[in-house]
């Protein structure tokens, strides 16, 4: 008999049953049916902008680290236009990761605060303004002259 | 990876779920501003930072224990939402230890790779 994943073993008495529960078959193409089908695929492969942007990030260290000359090649090579156009798709998802993520804060985070529960708004809102100030830091860090 | 281990009963879920989480609290904070910059701005020449003081940035320690935990943390991340885009999105659930092999093989050479380039970069 063949095996395929989900199957199992049940056992009456001293008899063991091999049990292969029934799925209807799914179409490849589900995540197209609905618009939240699409937004959590879309909210899923978000995760490809995060590993280009580690790669990304690691190009732009190494040509940092090996002086004015790279970092310049490495400028010129960042504004070709399909580099430019994955950045700004790139930029987009991350933009939608970071939204879902703090979106999501309250329901992953409880704080209670002398018994009463912080309001799942506080939570969310503290989280958006951690994110801005993050991101001014790295601005005036990376900026400044 | 999702098997439990035959004498502890333990499975490595929570860790990877809690590398997950904390790559996705570190993407989200760091990276839209990262790429907006280094990826946009740069480029497409809104602003110009000095390759001098930029090796200045990257001279302290700090930066580099930041963008060393925060590339590390963005792969785990990647790995646990890549392969359950892999499973469910495209239905692969029976190669589905291959695909967990296969996702959190590359995090750990990619964070043995970021290790490397940032220290190199000292």
């Amino acid at each position: 008999m063949t095996t395929g994943p989900g199957d199992f073993t049940e056992r009456a008495g001293d008899q063991a049953y091999h049990v292969r529960p029934y799925r209807p078959p799914v179409n490849l193409l589900w995540w197209l049916r609905r618009r939240t089908y699409l937004f959590f695929v879309l909210r899923e492969l978000s995760c490809l902008a995060v590993a280009w942007a580690v790669l990304f990030l690691m190009l732009l260290v190494r040509a940092v680290s090996e002086g004015g000359d790279v970092y310049a090649h490495f400028v010129t090579w960042a504004r070709m236009p399909w580099i430019v156009v994955l950045n700004v798709v790139a930029f987009a998802f991350l933009m939608l990761h970071a939204i879902t993520w703090f979106n999501l804060t309250p329901a992953a985070t409880v704080v209670r605060l002398r018994g009463q529960r912080v309001p799942p708004a506080v939570i969310a809102g503290s989280a958006y303004a951690g994110w801005v100030v993050v991101s001014a830091l790295v601005a005036w860090i990376v900026l400044r002259q | 990876m999702a098997e439990r281990t035959k004498q502890s009963g333990r499975t490595t879920e929570p860790i990877l779920w809690l590398l997950f989480s904390a790559g996705g609290v570190a993407a989200a904070l760091f990276l839209p501003i990262l790429i907006f910059i280094f990826g946009l701005a740069v480029p497409l020449g809104w602003v110009a930072p000095g390759s001098n003081h930029l090796q200045g940035v990257l001279a302290n320690p700090l930066t580099l224990l930041v963008l060393f935990g925060l590339c590390v943390l963005s792969l785990f991340h990647w790995a646990q939402r890549f392969r359950y885009t892999l499973i469910d999105g495209l239905k692969l659930k029976g190669y589905q230890r291959l695909i967990n092999m296969g996702c959190y093989t590359v995090a750990v050479i990619g964070s043995l790779t970021v290790a490397v380039v940032l220290w190199l970069a000292r």
